[in-house]
């Protein structure tokens, strides 16, 4: 079986491993390239060096986009665990209709971000215009527009994680505790939590990552509005990109650093977590 | 055991992902028809040896979505008269610059396109054939008009356009009947003293003219505002220019922005909509406003017909839609007419097949002489050509046209030009309406507005040198 594994080996992988150079790594390598030059489209490149990358903090826009974006990381992140891991454990009780709920929490995530950004606003536009006001009315109420959505969107999702996490948790465990006199919160935190930390660390890096590079939900949404205040990394490399003429290798050099950003605090991320997780 | 269920997990949730990152809209809308033409006519002239290669093809890429299957209809008809395959698409709405970027560096790049004016010229430069010796350009009327640089020629006018305040006359007749108007005829309302006064007493009765509104709502959503931070922001920076004598400065000194805050504190106080919900509206909504009866006046160019002879329970007659001129308060503005320029203008891929430039060269001198290309031009596409192969009844007759017609030939009122293509980049657009947003909810003060805008004049020109 293993032998038989090692030798079609590199048949099997062959496809995605062209889809992934095609789609992925060569567009990565002239995007890396691209920040180094000034260009109109990706074929008229002239080289200029590292002055894109000086060139990034010239305008506040990209440090406010970081500082908006760590924000609104932190706050949804925590958010979206916490209330996708209540959902987990409240619907593995064996209440009625379990499987309607954990369809019903699950669907929003097959809607689209564009759409969901457009649905939502003219939802909170609504809600909003009772008080006289819009989204665009102040960076605050586009913030919290932002993770109401990304709540609304991704809990069920992670909802479903939790659930796999969950129900793999031996129940001759749990009944051996509570024969011990464990209250629920203690099997809860000294025998659930520890178990389903697998699932913690996807679900960190799910929510993590997706939070951090957030586009199309921003773009829909909020659009940056008013002025640049809810812009979020993503689209403020998409607005350099486009928004100057010959500011093209500056967006293309924020979205270089932006890699490194992502990759940085994912990896860092997962380590850690990795660190807790214990074998069953 | 644990290494396999996380490897489950992974699949499971990397299979999940797709959905989530899977919502990349289509921004450009296919014409198939055109393409099948295309592939039809080529695979005819395939047997027929060589002879479409040499005739050369044409893509071009269309700036304006309301005309988009005009367009193709076109390219179809094109391709029927001559042989020459022609592709038309047309990228949504404020996304040109994207798919511009993006379709030139495709093997078959698009070999006819359109910049915007001086400033698009600028990053398109590379990109952009000398058009002097060309036929379509020996036909221009005002040859000021084109894109030059130095002794060559980039950017061909293809339109005139014109904006100012388009008016309900029906509105405005029932108001000057009402006791004691402020005025008794649109003649009369000739500055922006007397546009103030009548505005303001209008709105005071709104509900004697049945109106929710003496304006349509200053539109303010995202990616909305161009109707401010382009449009009316081009009066000011005219009559600065004009002082001046120049046609592009580095430092704007911003000295007529009284007479902008006159015209859009009427604007944001006289209006359907609270100025603090503006940042909720669209162009779409105001001219809804408008087509409905909600309102009797909205700020917009001719461009705009479609989307008030579109809306369903359209109230508002055809010969009742007319323009005024944006008046602002300058001395002798009574002689003001319409803002009249345009910043659609053809450039020829120099990069492209040298047969393809040549095919789009052709094709421009067809649609602007031959008499199915005027057809085309004047009655579906609805434009104002600048070329001398119109005739003075090759005009378009929707009524905006016609007004633009009317003030274009009244010999006392001088036309205020497009300036606004000078304007720095598209931030500075955005930073500028951004700021007006916030005038407008009153999170900001006009002194704050001004100096921003200023400064970040100065700067962006400085940042795109």
């Amino acid at each position: 079986m293993q032998k038989s594994m090692k030798r079609y080996f590199p048949i099997f992988v062959l496809p995605t491993l062209a889809a992934f150079t095609v789609a992925f790594l060569y567009p990565f390598i002239i995007g890396i390239y691209l920040s180094f030059t000034e260009f109109t489209t990706v074929k008229d490149a002239s080289w200029v060096g590292i002055s894109n990358y000086k060139k990034i903090f010239m305008d506040r826009n990209f440090i406010n986009a970081l500082i908006f974006t760590v924000k609104f990381t932190i706050v949804s992140v925590v958010s979206i665990n916490t209330l996708g891991f209540l959902l987990a454990y409240v619907l593995t009780r064996g209440i009625k209709g379990t499987n309607l709920f954990r369809t019903v929490f699950f669907m929003p995530n097959l809607i689209g971000g564009i759409v969901l950004g457009y649905v939502w606003q003219l939802l909170l536009n609504g809600i909003l215009a009772r008080f006289g006001v819009t989204l665009s009315f102040s960076a605050k109420y586009g913030f919290w527009g932002l993770v109401i959505l990304m709540n609304w969107q991704l809990i069920g999702y992670m909802m479903i994680i939790y659930i796999a996490g969950l129900q793999n948790v031996p129940g001759e465990m749990i009944e051996a505790a509570r024969i011990d006199g464990a209250t629920r919160f203690q099997i809860l935190k000294q025998i659930m939590i520890p178990m389903v930390m697998p699932s913690f660390t996807i679900c960190l890096f799910l929510t993590l990552t997706n939070s951090f590079k957030l586009f199309d939900q921003n773009l829909a949404l909020t659009a940056g509005g008013p002025g640049r205040q809810t812009s979020m990394l993503a689209l403020d490399i998409y607005s350099t990109f486009y928004g100057r003429v010959g500011w093209e290798g500056v967006g293309q050099a924020k979205a270089t650093v932006f890699f490194l950003m992502v990759a940085v605090i994912s990896l860092t991320q997962l380590t850690l977590t990795r660190r807790k997780e214990v074998e069953n | 055991m644990k290494l396999k269920k996380l490897a489950v997990l992974t699949l499971a949730a990397a299979m999940a992902a797709g959905t989530l990152v899977g919502c990349a809209s289509n921004k450009k809308t296919e014409t198939t028809g055109a393409e099948q033409k295309t592939e039809a006519a080529e695979t005819t002239t395939a047997k027929a040896g060589d002879t479409a290669e040499a005739k050369g093809q044409i893509y071009y890429l269309n700036f304006k979505p309301e005309v988009a299957d005009i367009w193709v209809e076109l390219a179809g008809k094109y391709t029927e008269e001559t042989g020459v395959p022609m592709k038309v698409q047309t990228a949504a709405a404020g996304t040109y610059e994207q798919t511009l970027k993006s379709e030139v560096a495709k093997k078959e790049p698009p070999t006819l396109f359109q910049i915007n004016g001086p400033i698009g010229y600028k990053s398109w430069a590379k990109y952009c054939k000398d058009l002097k010796d060309s036929t379509i350009y020996s036909h221009l009327v005002d040859k000021d008009m084109a894109v030059k640089d130095g002794d060559g020629v980039y950017g061909i006018p293809y339109v005139v356009e014109g904006y100012g305040i388009i008016y309900n006359d029906a509105i405005m007749k029932k108001y000057f009947a009402l006791d004691g108007a402020k005025a008794k005829s649109m003649e009369e309302i000739n500055n922006f003293a007397s546009l103030k006064a009548v505005a303001e007493d209008m709105q005071a009765r709104k509900a004697d003219l049945g109106i929710e509104g003496v304006f349509a709502s200053t539109s303010f959503a995202p990616g909305e505002d161009w109707r401010w931070q382009t449009h009316l922001a081009n009066l000011p920076v005219y009559y600065e220019y004009k002082d001046d004598n120049v046609s592009d400065k580095d430092v704007l000194d911003f000295k007529y922005a009284d007479n902008y805050k006159n015209i859009f504190d009427l604007y944001i106080n006289n209006s359907c909509t609270d100025p603090k919900m503006v940042g909720a509206k669209t162009v779409e909504d105001s001219m809804a406003e408008f087509a409905l009866g909600k309102v009797a006046m909205v700020q917009n160019g001719n461009w705009g017909w479609g989307q008030v002879s579109g809306v369903d329970g359209n109230t508002v007659k055809e010969e009742d839609v007319k323009f005024l001129p944006i008046y602002t308060g300058v001395n002798g503005e009574e002689k003001q007419g319409l803002c009249i320029g345009t910043e659609n203008f053809f450039s020829i891929n120099s990069q492209a097949k040298e047969e393809d430039q040549q095919a789009s060269l052709d094709f421009l001198e067809w649609l602007f002489t031959s008499n199915t290309g005027k057809d085309y031009v004047t009655n579906k596409l609805g434009f104002i050509a600048p070329f001398d192969t119109f005739a003075a009844n090759e005009k378009p007759t929707d009524p905006l046209a016609k007004e633009i017609d009317r003030y274009m030939n009244n010999k006392d009122l001088y036309s205020v030009s497009w300036n606004f293509t000078s304007f720095p980049s598209q931030t500075f657009k955005d930073n500028f309406g951004a700021s007006l947003l916030e005038y407008a909810q009153g999170g900001k003060d006009w002194k704050a507005v001004v100096d921003d805008m200023k400064a970040d004049w100065a700067n962006e020109k400085a940042m795109t040198k």
